[in-house]
């Protein structure tokens, strides 16, 4: 629950760093202290981002949510998830494990300066949340012809 | 068969053994819930991507295996910026106990969510033992 709460996610570059910060748990020691806003390991739900020259994809790896819960907005670069994953105990049994999430979730993603707000799209198959989100025309690779 | 057959067999044995044990070691760990009540034993796990396709369950001596890949549509030539995830793997195994009707087991998958019902063998499943009065 409070992990929810304090779950601001962080620029991108907060979460390189934190990919160095696990990389160094592996590797070995990083100089940098890690980034202020970087999330915990095991937020739900984890997420992956990848990007062409033409869009950015978002993947939220999120089961058995219903899609109408979810409110996604985007303001500038900075796009928001949140929703609730329902996994109540069910009644009058004996819990071995439950370790599956249950309760409310917020997500807030930094993307590239360049994608383009009004041209964003949401998928959501096999529990897997696909947010696409254009980049601007202006900032794509364009070939200049020699005169 | 030759010799060097034999051998070669033996090499491509032990590379999908090495391939198998790697599987495992970068197979994503799926969270599940697991919870008993009078009819049996019942399995939730969170494999987000997986469909019914790409999903294995198996019992080999008393041995629950659940396995599953995620295939997700990517645009090609995509660059990754941020991955929690790393893999698109997922596998879990869990030993059973004598009580459990292994033949009887159900699975359904909705969502990315994989529910498994472990029933108990009929004759061992408890009953209400009425008392009679007078």
């Amino acid at each position: 629950m409070f992990a929810n709460m304090t779950n601001f996610g962080g620029s991108l570059f907060d979460d390189f760093r934190r990919l160095e910060e696990e990389m160094d748990q592996l590797y070995g020691r990083w100089p940098l202290p890690a980034g202020i806003r970087s999330v915990a390991r095991g937020t739900y739900p984890p997420l992956n981002v990848g990007a062409t020259p033409e869009l950015v994809d978002v993947y939220l790896f999120a089961a058995g949510l219903d899609p109408k819960t979810l409110d996604i907005s985007i303001q500038q670069n900075l796009l928001m998830v949140s929703g609730e994953r329902k996994a109540p105990k069910k009644e009058g049994s004996n819990y071995y494990r439950k370790e599956r999430f249950d309760g409310p979730f917020r997500r807030l993603i930094t993307l590239p300066d360049d994608v383009d707000p009004d041209q964003v799209e949401a998928h959501y198959r096999d529990g897997i949340l696909q947010i696409q989100i254009k980049r601007s025309e202006a900032s794509q690779p364009r070939q200049i012809e020699v005169k | 068969m030759t010799e060097t057959e034999n051998k070669d067999m033996a090499k491509q044995q032990s590379s999908e053994v090495k391939k198998r044990e790697r599987d495992a070691d970068t197979a994503n760990r799926p969270f599940v819930d697991i919870f008993e009540d009078t009819g049996g034993i019942t399995l939730l796990a969170d494999m987000p991507g997986v469909s019914r396709d790409h999903l294995k369950i198996e019992v080999d001596k008393d041995v629950l295996l659940v396995e599953g890949d995620a295939r997700i549509d990517m645009p090609e030539h995509m660059e990754p910026l941020y991955a929690d995830v790393r893999s698109t793997r997922y596998r879990r195994s869990f030993a059973l106990s004598g009580e459990l009707a292994t033949d009887e087991i159900k699975a359904s998958l909705k969502d990315g969510v994989l529910s498994v019902h472990i029933p108990k063998r009929a004759e061992l499943r408890p009953r209400k033992i009425e008392v009679s009065v007078g």
